[in-house]
């Protein structure tokens, strides 16, 4: 056995969502995250919620069934208990939603200062007999997404800027259980991978990138809430390079891309949608063919996302 | 809310079909012409062309330029010297988040801010009077930008709204004359211009009126939506082809031909046209904007005596000097997207986000994309 990886299993040289540990016929599937978001609550969440769903989503875009989580919680010294409360409820809600055990934990407590209100580690653990990856992708492939993009990185941005957002956006924040369960039932899924930081662009030129493939992506066709076009528009932000907590991309043949979109569409994904196809690796991770109809190289996110000032 | 109203106007300057028929108008036009060069001189119409992929709808012999439309790049790196060694004297500095990040000489107000000096970003000059008036601080406002920034910061001095130790560092530029210096330039070479929106909005499309009449070549003052750049190229090709250039306002929905005239009375109120130093220019004539006499006491510059040594504008091997002025392009320098990145700047082009090195690699701007997979 070598530092990073057991046996053939996914380690840590994988960069995937998780990673695995081949037990026979099966697959335990774990993944670690630290949850840090500001504010702590907005609307459509929490940091408690985000710190269940962010991981219980890394396992299962990986192909598993959460079983199991552990946390870890780093409090300031005078952070109000009832917040605290709050924060381990929604954690809790989650969980007893997904059938997921809270096996342990730790809290610690920081002197004022230390740390931002709280950071939360979580650890879940789920198993499959099939791992997906995110470097399966083969030209002749389509890429479904299950909903819109950007809803919470846009909901925190505005948030950030001091914008009233409630009634108008909400973060995303959802475990993608049943989406990837959908998915499995359709079979042949070629690669997964959840939308977290850096947005769709990030993710897509993952994807591109570990499977040695040229994506080919429709702007037209990427779904945006009317909402988050607009405060996107008003903050000079490109919604592609802003966060979702609960979309994953899908990598599927063309042939079943249709059937995949429809039964997501049946089960209440009603934005998932068709936003790309799979070709053979050229120089550039993923093209992009604008709203306007040009074409450019989509980019991974360089730098800080900051407002355009004119 | 007027939003619904607005999205809808942003779609239709979006719509692809309407975009795809100008792009074939213009392919036609093309055809009877030679090579056309066309410049444009802000930052928010690179970003247009780029982000919107608009290069690839255009003709292999029809090239839009970036100009210097950026007006965190051109400061000179003595202007954020100045800021810095202020700043080190132990007064706070308020400045722009772009410009924060700008290199002087020897380092940025960011580095400086790193080794301890009090440096506040502001997103415009009233973030900074709340900040002053919360921390009673003695400070300064360096003030950057262009012909759209001045009058804000005109109109708080007008009305004599500056707290008392809040102190000014102007180093505003203005377009119009560099404009001037482009057109009478020998080695740039330039068919069209298409005149920056924004700009227009303050100075009218009347400040412009020089181009046609002056260098014979038609000019455009355009949006920042694709379409309008797209009927901004269309209208630059049919007046080459007609041999009549003229002035055309396309932004007619946001700029009128004497633009605001307030915002002109404050500006011309409060400063006097100077000539001023351009970041990899040099000299241009009545390009800057200083303090009038009588509010000499806000000017930190006469205030604090400050003074800084002449050094090194650029890096190395950077070659934001040429790419300012639309020489060379950012693909063209070494250090573009090797040792010059988004996360590591290393010339000003990059480090704003209206820079044009910053504006290709984040929208992959490199090239026009060969795309054969229809």
């Amino acid at each position: 056995m070598k530092i990073g990886r057991i046996d053939k299993g996914i380690g840590v040289f994988e960069l995937d969502d998780g990673s695995t540990i081949p037990m026979g016929e099966m697959h335990v599937v774990i993944s670690t995250d630290s949850y840090t978001v500001h504010p702590l609550f907005f609307p459509g969440g929490d940091i408690g919620k985000l710190a269940a769903v962010g991981s219980i989503n890394d396992v299962v875009v990986m192909g598993a069934k959460p079983v199991a989580m552990l946390d870890a919680i780093v409090v300031e010294e005078g952070f109000p208990m009832k917040s605290l409360e709050t924060i381990m409820n929604s954690m809790l809600r989650v969980l007893t939603e997904e059938g997921v055990a809270l096996l342990g934990g730790d809290v610690k407590v920081m002197p004022r200062g230390g740390v931002d209100g709280v950071v939360i580690t979580t650890t879940c653990i789920g198993v499959t007999d099939k791992v997906i990856t995110d470097s399966g992708l083969v030209p002749g492939d389509s890429i479904v997404i299950s909903g819109t993009i950007a809803e919470h990185g846009a909901t925190i941005m505005a948030l950030q800027a001091g914008l009233e957002v409630e009634g108008e956006l909400k973060s995303d924040c959802e475990p993608l259980t049943k989406v990837i369960e959908i998915a499995k039932s359709i079979g042949e899924i070629h690669a997964a991978k959840d939308i977290t930081r850096g947005g769709l662009a990030s993710s897509l030129n993952e994807l591109a990138e570990k499977s040695n493939v040229t994506i080919l992506v429709d702007e037209d066709k990427i779904p945006i809430s009317e909402n988050v076009r607009v405060y996107c528009e008003m903050l000079g932000i490109d919604p592609l390079v802003l966060a979702s907590e609960g979309r994953a991309l899908i990598g599927i043949p063309s042939s079943r891309a249709e059937e995949l979109v429809r039964e997501l569409r049946k089960a209440g994904y009603r934005q998932a949608t068709i936003i790309g196809r799979v070709v053979d690796r050229s120089r550039y991770n993923v093209l992009l063919e604008t709203v306007a109809g040009g074409r450019r190289i989509l980019e991974k996110p360089l730098g800080e996302i900051v407002p355009r000032i004119c | 809310m007027l939003k619904e109203n607005s999205m809808e106007i942003l779609r239709k300057f979006r719509d692809r079909k309407l975009i795809q028929a100008v792009s074939k108008s213009i392919e036609k036009i093309a055809k009877k012409l030679d090579y056309v060069r066309i410049m444009h001189v802000c930052g928010t119409h690179e970003h247009t062309i780029t982000f919107f992929g608009l290069r690839s709808l255009l003709p292999d012999n029809v090239e839009l330029i970036a100009g210097p439309g950026c007006p965190v790049c051109i400061v000179p790196a003595r202007e954020v010297d100045e800021a810095i060694e202020i700043v080190f004297s132990g007064i706070r500095v308020y400045t722009y988040g772009d410009m924060y990040r700008v290199p002087g000489t020897k380092m940025s107000l960011a580095d400086a801010r790193s080794e301890g000096a009090d440096v506040k970003v502001v997103y415009g000059f009233n973030d900074a009077i709340r900040l002053h008036m919360k921390d009673r601080k003695k400070s300064v406002f360096f003030a950057v930008g262009f012909e759209t920034t001045a009058p804000t910061l005109a109109a708080f001095i007008s009305r004599r709204l500056i707290p008392d130790d809040l102190m000014i560092l102007p180093s505003f530029r203005l377009t119009v004359p560099i404009m001037k210096y482009i057109l009478s330039s020998f080695d740039i070479n330039i068919d069209g211009i298409i005149c920056p929106g924004h700009v227009s909005t303050i100075v009218g499309a009347s400040a412009w009126s020089f181009i046609p009449r002056i260098s014979g070549i038609p000019a455009v003052v355009a949006g920042f939506e694709p379409l309008d750049v797209m009927l901004a190229v269309f209208s630059i090709l049919k007046m080459i082809l007609e041999g009549k250039p003229r002035l055309v306002n396309e932004y007619s929905r946001a700029v009128s031909w004497r633009g605001n005239i307030t915002a002109k009375r404050y500006v011309r109120e409060v400063f006097y046209r100077a000539d001023g130093e351009w970041r990899g220019i040099g000299r241009v004539k009545r390009s800057r904007l200083l303090l009038r006499k009588r509010f000499k006491h806000l000017d930190a510059r006469s205030r604090l005596s400050v003074s800084v040594d002449t050094g090194p504008e650029f890096k190395p091997g950077c070659r934001c000097a040429d790419i300012i002025l639309g020489k060379a392009k950012p693909t063209d320098c070494p250090l573009f997207m090797r040792a010059c990145t988004p996360d590591r700047p290393q010339g000003p082009c990059m480090v704003s986000s209206e820079g044009t090195c910053s504006i290709w690699a984040k929208y992959g701007g490199y090239e026009r994309i060969q795309w054969h997979y229809d």
